[in-house]
């Protein structure tokens, strides 16, 4: 019942709607649907209005499991409507009141929505990231030394190795501007992240290179293979590229609508 | 070259994203408009925030 349900919005995409609807579900398991006018469709599933009340949100983004089910919930029905259709992804916990309120919002950035679309179409996202590689650094203990100056040449050394790592990651930052200007002449566009915290990504390498690029789909393989050849070719950076991504990084109304 | 751009295959295994790549993008990702109900942009760098604090603290201190 849509009475005492709100409505998640996932994506927008130009009409007819996409297909295969029915057949997603969305966060926390709701049915997915499709909310059009305006000559768009929005892919919509209900949630409660318990969960959908701004404070309950707050606190579940805070929850980790509740986060990592909904991004995932989130980016699988984005991922599925990419797939048929040019999709602009809309970033997670985004309400409303009412299919009614959904048909407005459409209605409002008819013209926004459509200029993104026509930015997106035949291209796709692609993330890149850069770690400063590791040069498999001094880390034995040396030679025994005994005593007073055991401690002391544990000090200098340590000193030392931290004084090169950074020098080294100074360095690798460098190479990483240059990759990411290269890239980013294969790309239509291309964005920055932040670096991910290396708590996070699980590796002491420190991550110098965290973005994404806009690439039309004919140049795919050349970007890839750009990609490939700049590894190689930088000794001081370990490359990754992820991917194919619906494209969350260049979706972006606000510049257009009035 | 005359070749068909292959169509990319969009990952089906979502366990295979790396949450923490999915999360830049669908936290600071995407079409930000006003919901009825929405967190504004400055909560979600909260979130991410204390998202960070809440995965350190999961992993332990650094050494």
């Amino acid at each position: 019942m849509t009475d005492d349900a709100a409505v998640w919005l996932y994506a927008v995409t130009r009409g007819p709607e996409p297909g295969g609807l029915a057949a997603l579900s969305g966060v926390a398991g709701a049915p997915v649907r499709a909310v059009a006018a305006a000559g768009l469709v929005a892919v919509v599933s209900s949630i409660s209005r318990a969960e959908a009340d701004e404070q309950q949100l707050r606190q579940n983004l805070e929850d980790l499991d509740w986060l990592a089910d909904t991004a995932r919930a989130h980016d699988a029905v984005v991922g599925a409507v990419t797939r048929s259709a040019t999709t602009v992804p809309v970033r997670i916990a985004t309400i409303y009141h009412d299919d009614d309120r959904i048909r407005e919002m459409l209605t409002e950035h008819q013209a926004a929505f459509s200029a993104t679309v026509d930015l997106l179409t035949g291209r796709t996202e692609w993330g890149v990231k850069a770690f400063a590689a590791s040069n498999g650094s001094d880390t034995s203990s040396g030679e025994a030394v005994s005593g007073e100056s055991a401690g002391r040449a544990y000090l200098l050394r340590r000193r030392a190795q931290l004084r090169a790592r950074e020098a080294a990651e100074h360095l690798a930052a460098g190479h990483a501007d240059r990759v990411h200007a290269e890239l980013g002449t294969l790309a239509v566009a291309a964005r920055r992240h932040p670096p991910q915290h290396s708590r996070l990504t699980g590796t002491r390498a420190s991550m110098v290179l965290n973005a994404a690029y806009l690439v039309d789909d004919t140049s795919t393989d050349r970007f890839a293979e750009a990609v490939k050849e700049l590894d190689e070719q930088r000794a001081l950076l370990d490359l990754h590229l992820t991917g194919p991504w619906p494209p969350y990084s260049f979706s972006r109304i606000a510049e257009v609508s009035a | 070259m005359t070749e068909v751009a292959s169509v990319p295959d969009y990952a089906p295994e979502p366990r295979t994203v790396a949450l923490i790549d999915l999360l830049d993008r669908v936290l600071a990702g995407g079409v930000v408009i006003s919901g009825d109900i929405t967190l504004s942009i400055e909560g979600v760098d909260l979130v991410h925030i204390s998202l960070r604090a809440l995965v350190t603290s999961m992993l332990g201190d650094p050494p």
